[in-house]
């Protein structure tokens, strides 16, 4: 018998390149654990603890649901949420419609105006409404005597945040229909109406509950919109930054930053098992559906979308009017001043660059990061549990709305204990968190890209004895090219409009564009809160045309192999 | 095997290799030398594991137990990077954003030393697969079999000891791949490199392989030359697998003799079976022939079914003294002419008994 007997296992010797895998692996690993899991351990752990420390088990929550101050927050926020995901998805719907299954001029528009409000921070939507319906609001008659400030500025200025999350999931419902349904119906008689609600309505009814959990998810954790046009009306979300910024009350804090977590447990768990669904639906032989032309259906569906994206542009409209005019409504001059944020209370162009650099940060160190654990769970082979574990790690950002994760991380950092805590009120820690919250989507974005490469890329570079980081440097990154500017894409916008986590872990030295808007809508300074949110708003729109341009470029350039 | 034995030290030595995957087990005891510069076919339905062996051999995928050699060395533990093979895959893998001279050159970009001797090599192997004038192209912009010839060059680029293909030519449409089969066969041969193609394809592994080795359900079944694979299958999934074959019940009724219901025949293989055992005849139908009255294991039969397939006619035959079973039997053009077949008509056919394989009944 020689060196392995026979029936011994064999046991593979690892390549260099296998240790440098596992050694990344056990980082991605370790960071996701750290930056996304014990945070999140101790937000859990604090709501069963007292001001020391102590176990009290459910007590706290107890207290809270006893408390009549903040327990009519949650029959607040639910009211708020149902109305807005309804109101939201109705819209949503007719309007995604519009845009898969008619023939009305200007489809791509109409679609890139929906999208809009994404360039915005949630706050936008909330100044406007003031502008618009406040007390010297410019159409405030059109609520017929009902305030503004409250329950109904808060669902309209959901709705404007919400929109585009609604209408991204059904254009995607409506457009996997299988175009041979309609025809098998057509065929059998059916007339518009039954056709709607026997083809339509069923192939996008896992669409419509996906969307509506979305937006009640999105509705229930903001925290923007009710801060600033809530007026005395309580939710949820402001409770938290009450009890954690206000009264520095951990305990309860950490008690709703809980309950706000079941919601976005319960909308992730629906969006799952409704990607599942969907996919079955479309089988590969589908064909694709193609409106047909009805001047009348099409000339309605454009009436409604006009209607809509107006009433998108006009709230973008109505705060840049506010930022540039000297004092709505009396004085109707054009002014700079408002942009002169060195002399308001809240904020100052500090604040700004300080945003567009967590932004940058974000968007470059965070494009890294994902795509290189994307690139470890999808394309290694081994370290299967390890993997199985990163993979976990990766969904869990999803399924944490950003409030609940600022709170977890000042929770985790602000204990004296924690050796990481010298991150604290570090710009490091800014960027960390936006990583983490945005984290989930940009890796999906990297798993599809990832998908879709030839999946023996690894080996053939190992058996013609190339080093794995130099296939991955010279081949992976180059063809996932395009994803990869997406995910920066994505991570800069989302850092920059971002209110709901790093409302908790800014410092003096770290303030943000958008924190700085909330912070002087709150010290009065209406008008300057407006110009800052533009300021926002402009540098998306910016940084969105840079990508398309540099996209280009780099297509050109390194994707020559594109075009046949 | 006798054909085996005498050959020189094996260059690929595989030592009783098994493969899991979770209690799933996907390759059994898998035995087999292969002498250097041979080409030899794992042949196999798919799901067999042939890509799961080649992949052992690799080290893509290390087997759970046994051992490999190649050149008299241990590799059973070695990852991919340690081991001396170049691979082709059923997807070729070529690197979509490099251009065919950098896919060709990918695994020489530290060996080589200088840049001139780098591209003199590239040009060198475009040269050999015929794809000169189209180095400078991306392989999206090229056809399949030039696809094809690329992912060849690349693996052979660092002058590997072992040359994998994985169903190298399944992608291709039928005009491509024969032609092709011929082009990788002179290669090999003027290459001299040890080869090893997975196939699903008989006629590809009978048309290529210096040896071939028949697969079925994670275990060799056959390993032979062609003409021993197709001339004396050694099992019936060997039988039933490669070519046509006429599959017949019958009982051993004597010593050398067979019965299959009234027609008895005489079977040379049988000598020393016991009397009534439950057996399986097989004969092609290519070694089912126009009978003379005088020759041995000659019956009568009824022509059932006639099926023109060019150069051959196919006919289905049913002999009267066993009237429920039915041979399939090929005739030549000419032949059947000359003895005028038509349906429903009658014809003698024999069975010579040199031409019978048999095989225990399961
Ligand atoms: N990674 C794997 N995990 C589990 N089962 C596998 C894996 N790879 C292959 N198999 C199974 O092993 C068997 C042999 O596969 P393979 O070697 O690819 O067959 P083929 O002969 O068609 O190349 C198949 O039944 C396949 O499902
Ligand atoms: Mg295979």
């Amino acid at each position: 018998m020689t060196a392995i007997a026979a029936g011994e296992r064999v046991r593979p010797r690892a390549s260099r390149d296998h240790w440098a895998m596992a050694a990344a692996l056990v980082l991605i690993a370790a960071l996701l654990v750290i930056f996304v899991a014990l945070p999140l351990y101790t937000l859990l752990s604090k709501s069963f603890e007292n001001a020391d420390g102590g176990f009290v088990g459910l007590a706290n929550f107890s207290k809270f649901l006893t408390t009549p101050a903040l327990s009519i927050s949650i029959s607040n926020s639910l009211q708020i949420a149902l109305a807005a995901s309804f109101i939201t998805t109705s819209l949503a719907f007719v309007y995604a419609y519009a845009i898969t299954r008619s023939q009305m001029p200007l489809r791509a528009l109409f679609k890139g105006l929906a999208l809009l409000p994404l360039l915005a921070p949630s706050l936008l939507p909330g100044i406007s409404l003031v502008y618009l319906f406040g007390n010297k609001g410019l159409v405030k008659e059109w609520l017929m005597g009902e305030s503004i400030y409250g329950p109904i500025g808060i669902v309209m200025g959901e709705v404007f945040y919400t929109f585009p999350h609604a209408v991204m999931i059904l254009v995607t419902a409506l457009s996997i229909t299988d175009g041979r349904l309609y025809e098998a119906a057509e065929v059998l008689g059916a007339g518009t109406v039954r056709k709607f609600f026997t083809v339509t309505v069923p192939a996008v009814r896992y669409g419509l509950v996906s969307a509506f959990f979305v937006v009640f998810t999105l509705v229930v954790t903001d925290f923007g919109i009710p801060k600033v046009i809530g007026g005395n009306y309580n939710v949820l979300a402001t409770d938290v930054y009450k009890q954690v910024v206000g009264r520095n009350d951990f305990q309860m804090g950490a008690v709703v930053g809980m309950i706000l977590l079941l919601p976005a447990l319960l909308a992730f768990a629906v969006d799952r098992l409704v990607q599942r669904k969907q996919v079955a639906l479309l089988s590969a032989r589908a064909v694709p559906y193609i409106a047909k032309k009805s001047p009348g259906f099409d000339f309605a569906v454009l009436a409604f979308c006009a209607v809509v994206s107006l009433a998108i542009l006009s709230m973008f409209a109505m705060a840049a009017c506010a930022s540039f005019v000297k004092l709505w409504p009396y004085n109707l001059e054009l002014v700079w001043k408002h942009y002169d944020f060195d002399l308001t209370d809240g904020g100052s162009w500090t604040s700004f660059w300080n945003s567009i650099e967590m932004s940058a940060l974000t968007a470059i160190f965070g494009t890294a990061v994902v795509f290189a654990g994307a690139y470890l769970v999808e394309k290694q082979t081994g370290f299967k549990k390890l993997r199985g574990v990163v993979q976990f790690l990766c969904m869990i950002p999803m399924a944490v709305p950003g409030l609940v994760l600022g709170v977890a991380y000042i929770f985790f950092f602000v204990d004296q204990a924690n050796p990481l805590h010298v991150l604290y009120h570090s710009m490091a820690i800014l960027v960390i968190n936006t990583v983490a919250h945005f984290y989930t989507v940009a890796h999906l974005t990297a798993v599809t890209a990832l998908k879709q490469m030839d999946g023996e890329f690894e080996a053939v570079s190992a058996s013609l004895q190339v080093p794995v980081w130099r296939t991955f440097r010279r081949v992976t990154v180059p063809v996932a090219m395009p994803a990869i500017l997406d995910i920066s894409l994505y991570l800069f916008v989302s850092a920059m409009t971002t209110v709901s986590a790093v409302v908790f872990l800014y410092s003096p030295n770290t303030t943000l564009a958008s924190v700085a808007v909330l912070n002087m809508d709150d010290a009065g300074d209406v008008a300057p809160a407006a110009a800052m949110a533009m300021m926002i708003v402009y540098t998306c729109i910016a940084v969105r045309l840079a990508h398309a341009v540099l996209s280009r470029a780099v297509l050109a350039r390194t994707q020559a192999w594109r075009r046949r | 095997m006798a054909h085996g034995a005498d050959r020189k030290k094996p260059y690929l030595r595989i030592e009783g290799v098994n493969k899991s995957f979770g209690s799933f087990h996907a390759l059994k005891n898998v035995t087999l030398d292969i002498a250097e510069r041979e080409f030899v076919c794992f042949l196999g339905p798919s799901g067999c594991g042939k890509t799961t062996l080649l992949r052992a051999i690799a080290g893509l995928d290390i087997q759970t137990t046994g051992r490999i050699f190649q050149a008299g060395r241990d590799v059973s533990a070695l990852p991919p990077s340690a081991r001396d093979v170049g691979i082709v895959f059923q997807s070729y893998a070529l690197f979509p954003n490099l251009s065919v001279i950098d896919n060709v050159g990918y695994g020489l970009a530290r060996r080589s030393t200088t840049r001139e001797s780098r591209r003199g090599r590239v040009a060198e192997l475009l040269a050999l697969v015929n794809l000169g004038e189209h180095g400078a192209k991306y392989p999206a912009q090229l056809s399949g079999g030039q696809q094809q010839r690329v992912a060849l060059a690349r693996a052979l680029a660092t002058s590997p000891g072992l040359l994998l293909l994985d169903e190298p030519l399944s992608a291709l449409d039928a005009k491509v791949r024969q032609y092709l089969r011929g082009e990788l066969r002179a290669l090999q041969r003027k290459l001299g490199v040890t080869t090893v193609m997975v196939t699903h394809d008989q006629e590809e592994a009978l048309t290529m392989a210096d040896r071939i080795v028949v697969m079925n359900a994670g275990a060799i079944e056959q390993v032979g030359t062609p003409a021993e694979i197709y001339g004396t299958p050694s099992t019936a999934f060997v039988a039933d697998f490669i070519g046509a074959m006429n599959f017949l019940p019958a009982s051993v009724s004597g010593a050398g003799r067979a019965r299959i219901e009234g027609l008895e025949l005489h079977v040379p293989a049988l000598n020393g079976t016991v009397m009534g055992t439950e057996i399986t005849l097989c004969c092609r139908p290519e070694d089912i022939v126009p009978a003379d009255d005088g020759a041995a294991n000659a019956f009568d039969t009824k022509i059932s079914a006639i099926e023109f397939l060019g150069p051959n006619l196919r006919a289905t035959l049913v002999p009267k003294d066993a009237a429920s079973r039915s041979l399939t039997a090929e005739f030549s053009a000419t032949q059947s002419r000359r003895i005028g077949i038509a349906l429903g008509g009658t014809l003698r056919v024999a069975m010579p008994g040199d031409r019978l394989h048999v095989f225990a009944r399961r």
